[in-house]
């Protein structure tokens, strides 16, 4: 594939192994790296972290809930462009997350107990993506009835959700709460630090977060695991042949995906103390899909700026009309997949990158 | 008792034509063009806007379904021409850009003509058996799926159409070598999923309130049946699967409540997944040709 010369990060170069190659950080699979990449990096997480200081705190709070959705986005890159795996079932593991935090945390009660909830949630969502996965995986179901069955997934779960309106549907104290979702969820809270929607630790934790995310997934995406999903994703006969056993291997990356998604909606619901079933389903589902299709799904640092840049553009747009921004947002996937198939916002990116080296 | 056998009977039948009218379309399109259409619900939504604008205008209702029909199909045609066919062989690209388009028609409906649309009284009225009544006109969309089926059959085994059709479907260099105008003959399969998506649309419009989400309520159980009848055979896979999923979800939807009929479904979709995942009509057809070969093998 033609996607492997990468432009910038030189796997084969003769030169002794740099630091950021001996750890994987740069190599064959990820597309953008280098001593530039990690220059523009560093700028960037260090611009944002101190944009409270010199931009808007409003602003930066508000960036916060765009930036909580790009771990679920490089779940699904990961997922889809490393492993030839397209699920649009994600969001159901992001709602998964967040209900299951909600739960807990509310029978748990604040302070220290909200990290014990955000941490069992995050086990029970990767718990539900290995037996979904499960069925997927080892029944050897072919590529496209995945994205089916992970979309029927979501919608079932969006239907179980809206009808627990009832007083019956409580757990515990916490009370499931139909369409209206569960209210009152209390936010993660470490010592003094409440990681809520009002204030700025939620804000350096998401961040932090989403650099370590990009940064893991590169060190995953170039090791020898990356190497032979991105193997299977070519060619799963002579992946297998090879002696590999594919079905674990997408099997791990699926319940990494489900991982991530959970942790986005474990955050989300931190950030808005509330979850309700539209996170869930239909409409929701698009997103995901939407910002990895449109961001460049073989480049994870393409997904990332997408999703942020997509989640801003769609937030832009609902204050006009809900449904106005959905339609444009669907017009874009359409468009996209239609005129760059392998992602807008990479082709973007490497027009830059071809342009700032013919310069030198 | 007789009463509630024909309950059970009725159910049944109800179950096993929804399903058949939500999934027959969608089939058709996979098994011919091997794309599966997201957007294959909007599809069945606006078949149902179509049917129920005309009535309000006074059109008979008989007219407003076949009128549904053909724009639907038109419209699948155009769609076609202008989206899908950039994505034949390569499936993942062709979901995520169908899926593209259901969010524009389902949003821009609702932009349009907005959150609902008045609805049109089920015709025919209904009539008792024991202590339960009954709708005349869910039996009557019973006995249509048949007659629907039927015509497919017809015109996938009887006509010259549907020999370039077959013949398109499993070799399409071959049947281009031997003149058959495999373009068109996409267009044409994509427009006919798209025309019974209308019909189904339009069938059903009577029998809920219309919405611009009218079509989701159909695909969760559409896709459930296509995977399970698989792509082999369009026709047998519509049938077995539909014949089954309703075996499953009617005993529990009347036991519990509909909503239990539904995860019932997606359980029995993951199991026979695990255990026939090239579905239905798959191993149907492999017994099928295997009995012929061995009487063929018989008889010489």
């Amino acid at each position: 594939m033609s996607s492997y010369n990468s432009l910038a990060a030189p796997g084969t170069s003769a030169s002794p192994r740099s630091f950021l190659e001996r750890t994987g950080l740069d190599g064959q699979l990820t597309v953008f790296g280098g001593r530039w990449y990690w220059s523009l990096f560093v700028l960037v997480f260090g611009a944002a972290a101190t944009f409270p200081i010199y931009g808007s705190v409003f602003t930066a709070l508000n960036f916060t809930s765009f930036l909580i959705n790009v771990p679920l986005a490089l779940g699904l890159a990961l997922l889809w462009g490393y492993c030839g795996v397209l699920s649009f079932g994600q969001v159901a593991f992001f709602g998964i997350g967040g209900y299951a935090y909600g739960v807990l945390a509310i029978n748990w009660g604040l302070g220290a107990a909200t990290v014990g909830a955000a941490v069992c949630a995050l086990g029970l969502t990767a718990l539900a993506a290995a037996a979904f996965g499960y069925f997927l995986f080892y029944g050897r179901v072919s590529a496209w009835i995945i994205p089916v069955l992970t979309l029927v997934l979501t919608l079932m779960l969006e239907t179980f959700l809206g009808q627990t309106a009832g007083l019956e549907w409580r757990i515990g104290d916490a009370q499931l709460g139909g369409f209206n979702g569960m209210t009152n969820i209390p936010s993660i809270t470490v010592g003094p630090f409440s990681f809520d929607g009002f204030s700025l630790p939620l804000f350096y934790l998401v961040l932090a977060l989403v650099a370590l995310t990009l940064a893991g997934l590169r060190m995953l995406a170039n090791s020898h695991f990356g190497h032979v999903s991105m193997a299977i994703q070519e060619d799963q006969e002579r992946a297998e042949l090879l002696g590999y056993d594919i079905r674990r291997y997408q099997l791990t990356i699926f319940v990494i995906a489900g991982l991530l998604a959970g942790l986005s909606g474990i955050l989300y619901a931190s950030w808005g103390n509330f979850i309700q079933p539209t996170s869930v389903g239909l409409l929701a589902s698009t997103f995901p899909v939407l910002w990895v299709a449109v961001s460049g799904r073989r480049s994870l640092t393409s997904v990332a700026i997408g999703t942020v840049a997509l989640s801003a553009l769609s937030d832009t747009l609902a204050v006009y009309s809900g449904e106005l921004a959905f339609v444009v947002m669907g017009a874009i996937l359409l468009f996209g997949m239609m005129a760059a198939p392998n992602g807008m916002v990479i082709t973007l990116l490497r027009g830059i990158a071809r342009l700032s080296r013919a310069r030198k | 008792m007789t009463s509630d056998l024909f309950n059970l009977g009725y159910q049944f039948l109800v179950n096993i034509s929804f399903l058949m009218f939500a999934a027959m379309g969608l089939t058709i399109v996979l098994g011919m063009l091997n794309i599966i259409n997201l957007a294959h619900g909007e599809f069945i939504m606006m078949g149902a806007y179509t049917a129920t604008i005309a009535v309000h205008n006074g059109v008979p209702f008989v007219l407003a379904v076949m009128l549904a029909t053909f724009a639907v199909g038109i419209f699948g045609a155009v769609i076609e021409r202008l989206v899908i066919r950039r994505f034949y062989g390569n499936k993942l690209n062709a979901l995520v850009a169908t899926f593209g388009l259901s969010l524009i028609i389902s949003q821009g409906t609702l932009l349009l003509f907005g959150p609902f649309l008045q609805g049109i009284k089920m015709p025919l009225g209904g009539f008792k058996v024991g202590d339960y009544s009954y709708a005349t006109y869910l039996l009557v969309i019973a006995g249509l799926a048949f007659v629907v089926l039927g015509a497919l059959w017809f015109l996938f085994y009887r006509t010259r159409l549907g020999v370039d059709m077959r013949a398109t479907m499993q070799n399409p260099d071959m049947a281009r070598a031997l003149g058959v105008n495999t373009s068109r003959i996409y267009m044409f399969s994509f427009a006919l999923g798209a025309a019974l998506a209308g019909l189904t649309g339009a069938l059903y419009a009577p029998t809920t309130t219309i919405v611009p989400l009218f079509g989701s309520s159909f695909i969760a159980p559409a896709f459930i049946t296509v995977v399970i009848g698989g792509g082999a055979n369009p026709l047998i896979g519509a049938l077995a699967s539909s014949s089954l999923l309703a075996l499953v979800q009617t005993p529990l939807s009347s036991e519990f409540s509909a909503f239990a009929g539904r995860i019932g479904l997606m359980f029995a979709a993951l199991l026979m997944m695990r255990f026939l995942p090239d579905g239905l009509s798959h191993y149907i057809q492999a017994a099928f040709l295997n009995r012929r070969r061995a009487r063929a093998e018989k008889s010489r």
